[in-house]
């Protein structure tokens, strides 16, 4: 019979606070691939599947830049570029046609895009995993652990581009524009908006947002053609928990599931952890279907 | 009117006739691979008009339907492992009662929401379902799924028959070409037309004073049955069960089949799962594994200029 | 349709519109090309037929009223013209050129402004923000921009106070001064104004008149979609009646009184 002294005096609460770090670290990467999910979404009303195909894509850029500079930071920036070029591309070409069209159409295209992605992943890299070394190696003690450094500057780097992103939003002329086409698209254009194009830069910037935290992630786990359909899932369910559309509320969210997740993977193992984010889900659409962080509509 | 009608009847059902005619004779004329290819589109062509009755007809579209697949398929099994000798109309059964389970539980969380939300969350469940599958090693095999017996084909436990590859066929033929004539009785029913008239228009269909909820609800159930059943039909060709079915690729796989076949025609999503997979089949022999990045292309192509499917341009005509 | 002839508007209260032909606001157009040209407009929503064939013309720099009752089609003429809805049959000739196919947006840059019925301000912008929408544009210079500002807050200086706020805790007048103001910032040479009275108190509604007058005395255009006769009949150069999306009737506006059995006609009032 365990008593509830005992329960206290056992509490692993060093493994706890280990696994605190561990899940805002995680978090703040699932808050960055949900940023670009929940603004992709807010403002243009697509769904897109292919993100995390876009992420993926970002860690083999970052992977391949590596090889060949070295240089870690460059790879983040040629990545991030480079994949928000793709997906302007992707976005005018399949689509800018779509629009006016049944918006669950675009749900098909982005699920096809995000298949063939994939399978040129496959195609062009092979099935074996790659790798990228820490950009700089460095451990703290946090308790008996020699925790890197590098995990709290990607907490770090995600905040920082969040961050920046959201002063992008709320000054300058663009965030402007992007704020009135989310708001009313129809005034928007009859502004001299253009909001066809003010779309496009929207799906290139989450694009680029993915493949950040694609470069970001890619040095804490292998790189490989499937791992973007996970991290896909998860941002769907934050972003469902966290209110579509609503920023602030995917972060916090991000960070919520991740934690939850976190502490979970000390009494079993993470492939079962996973069950954790659902139940999060259900609950949400049970009590709170418009979101877990959105104030409620009156 | 009921002259044109009838003209129409006459023209449908003899066509149809026909085509089961041709599907019943092919086993005898082709090669054993191309018969259980035949064997295979048609089992995916069932999973695929399953989800055109929710789709097409309610206007819902669903990623969860490897849920309901997979579940009909571990479903069939259980019976088929836990009995012995393994039978066929419990592995049936079985099946069924798993689906239709699983249907249930969808639906009740997913039913309030619309659209897009709909369709994300069916695709969640569906994970669920995988990750519960993929976990639960000591009751499901885990990654390495079951494997077991193919059940004899016996009426009421008398005379069992071993199955060929012909006579599998035809069983399947038979179980499908049931299907497709329940399903399209429903669909053509007032029941099937409430259904439709909630995809025109759910709020109007709701002032009227239709309890959508329920009508989405049994939509659902119904889908998932037709779905469950499929995947009876699958374990027991395949004579295993894997968790990769349950993956919602699966689902994506399924929605590809509607959309190239045409939605909301019943006939049209088996079309489109043969047609994909007779793409895949051919594109297996340049690209080898690599077949979906041509086909994933032809698919997002179909997508934007031929929305309407293969079949789509009939969809009036089949449905009358 | 008879050329727009430049009349003197009917003697008001409102201070500035004078008997001289108003100055042509765009170098482009003669003055005796209108500035906006609506031929033979069809459109459908669903199965009922909204615009049946209507034809209208604005001159440059002129008031134009339409008037009808509710459910004629007025709105949906603004948008079709605005490029907001894509007519089956006809067509929109602005400044010389055709509109057909030309984005919203391409049409706001080249001065077609545009007030909708409801406002529809951006209401999670503040005040300053929903102006800068209209107000950063390619080849504007920043002085030019602050003179814009400084005039529009003259107008409005409710606005200029309000300025960090933001645009959904205004008032239903002040909302409606900054749907004005937003269009004044795309410096149009003409603005389609879309019931800009309904729902304002008596004060705003004289206000909204004053600034329909200063409008046309800075040589803007305008397509006034009403219900207030007085107001419309006030302020424009021109009148035309609408009726089951077909032009009725054209008139002189200064050759109609308040209570003309024509308006009866057409507005039941």
């Amino acid at each position: 019979m365990v008593t509830v002294l005992d329960f206290f005096r056992n509490f692993p609460l060093d493994l706890l606070l280990i696994q605190t770090v561990n899940g805002i670290v995680t978090g703040m990467i699932l808050a960055l691939i949900a940023s670009g999910l929940t603004l992709i979404f807010g403002i243009m009303d697509v769904v897109n599947f292919a993100h995390g195909e876009l992420f993926m894509l970002g860690a083999y850029l970052g992977v391949l830049v590596i090889a060949t500079t070295g240089n870690f930071w460059l790879a983040l920036v040629v990545a991030s570029l480079v994949i928000a070029l793709l997906g302007a591309a992707l976005q005018v070409v399949t689509l800018r046609p779509l629009i006016g069209r049944d918006p669950l159409m675009t749900i098909l295209v982005t699920f096809g895009i995000s298949l063939v992605l994939q399978n040129y992943a496959l195609w062009q890299f092979g099935p074996v995993a790659r790798k990228i070394p820490e950009p700089f190696s460095g451990h703290f003690n946090l308790f008996y652990l020699e925790y890197p450094w590098y995990r709290l500057v990607i907490a770090g780097l995600s905040a920082a581009i969040i961050g920046s992103f959201w002063m992008f939003l709320k000054y300058g002329t663009f965030g402007i524009w992007i704020r009135a086409t989310t708001q009313d698209r129809t005034m928007a254009q009859a502004m001299g908006i253009p909001v066809p194009w003010v779309h496009t830069a929207v799906f290139a910037i989450g694009s680029g947002m993915a493949a950040a935290s694609g470069v970001l992630f890619a040095p804490l786990v292998g790189v490989d053609h499937s791992m973007g359909l996970d991290w896909v899932l998860k941002g769907f369910i934050v972003v469902v928990v966290g209110g579509m559309g609503n920023l602030g509320g995917s972060i916090a969210a991000a960070i919520f599931v991740s934690l939850l997740e976190s502490y979970a993977s000390i009494w079993v193992s993470p492939s079962q952890a996973v069950i954790v984010s659902f139940v999060v889900l259900i609950l949400t659409l049970l009590f709170r279907p418009t979101g877990l962080f959105v104030p409620t509509p009156k | 009117m009921t002259k044109i009608r009838d003209h129409h009847s006459i023209i449908f059902w003899t066509g149809f006739a026909v085509i089961v005619a041709l599907l019943g004779v092919a086993p005898l004329v082709l090669p054993e691979f191309w018969r259980r290819f035949l064997t295979e589109s048609l089992i995916w062509g069932l999973l695929a008009m399953a989800s055109d009755g929710l789709t097409g007809y309610t206007g819902m579209i669903s990623f969860g339907h490897s849920a309901f697949f997979g579940l009909g398929m571990y479903g069939a099994a259980a019976a088929l492992i836990l009995f012995s000798p393994p039978n066929l109309w419990l592995a049936i059964a079985f099946g069924l009662v798993a689906s239709a389970a699983v249907a249930l539980f969808v639906a009740y969380f997913s039913i309030r929401l619309r659209d897009i939300y709909f369709a994300i969350t069916t695709l969640i469940f569906s994970q669920i379902f995988y990750v519960l599958i993929f976990t639960w090693t000591e009751v499901t095999g885990g990654e390495n799924g079951l494997t077991f017996t193919r059940p004899r084909l016996s009426l009421f436990g008398l005379f069992p028959v071993r199955f060929t590859t012909t006579t599998m066929h035809w069983f399947v033929l038979a179980v499908v070409v049931l299907s497709y004539l329940l399903l399209r009785r429903v669909m053509h029913s007032p029941f099937g037309m409430v259904l439709q008239s909630i995809r025109e228009n759910e709020a109007r269909t709701r002032a009227i004073g239709y309890a959508v909820q329920r009508y989405k609800m049994v939509s659902v159930m119904l889908s998932g049955l037709f779905a469950g059943l499929a995947g009876v039909l699958y374990a027991v060709q395949k004579e295993f069960a894997a968790p990769d079915f349950v993956y919602f690729v699966v689902s994506g796989e399924t929605v590809i089949y509607n959309v190239m076949g045409g939605i909301g025609t019943l006939v049209g999503p088996i079309v489109g799962a043969a047609f994909f997979l007779m793409l895949r089949e051919t594109f297996s022999r340049f690209f080898t594994e690599h077949y979906l990045i041509p086909v994933g292309i032809i698919f997002i192509a179909m997508v934007i200029f031929t929305p309407q499917g293969l079949l789509g341009f009939a969809r009036r005509w089949l449905n009358r | 349709m008879s050329a727009p002839a430049t009349q003197s508007s009917a003697p008001s209260a409102t201070p500035s519109a004078g008997p001289s032909a108003s100055p042509s606001a765009s170098p482009s157009a003669s003055p005796s090309a209108p500035l906006v040209e609506v031929e033979g407009l069809h459109t459908y929503y669903g199965k009922s037929h909204i615009l049946n064939g209507i034809s209208l013309q604005v001159g440059p720099g002129e008031v134009v009223g339409l008037l009808g009752r509710n459910g004629v089609g007025k709105s949906t003429t603004l948008k079709t013209i605005m490029g907001l809805v894509r007519p089956s049959q006809g067509k929109v000739v602005y400044d010389g050129r055709s509109t057909a196919g030309m984005p919203s947006h391409k049409l706001a840059r080249l001065g077609i402004g545009y007030v909708p019925e409801d406002r529809r301000i951006f209401r999670h912008l503040t005040v300053m923000e929903n102006l800068r929408t209209g107000l950063d544009r390619g080849g504007v210079t920043e002085a030019r921009k602050q003179e814009l500002l400084g005039k529009v807050f003259a107008y409005f200086p409710v606005l200029a106070e309000r300025r960090n706020q933001a645009g959904g805790t205004l008032s239903g007048g002040e909302q409606q001064m900054l749907a004005i103001a937003r269009a004044m910032m795309l410096e149009p040479k003409i603005i389609l104004l879309d019931e800009p009275t309904e729902g304002l108190m008596p004060r705003m509604v004289s206000q909204i008149g004053q600034i329909i007058a200063a409008l046309h005395q800075e040589g803007v255009a305008i397509l006034l979609v009403e219900q207030n006769v007085p107001l419309t009949l006030a302020a424009s150069q021109r009148i035309y009646f609408m009726e089951k999306g077909a032009i009725r009737h054209e008139s002189a506006a200064s050759a109609l009184k308040a209570n003309d059995p024509i308006i009866h006609q057409y507005l039941g009032v």
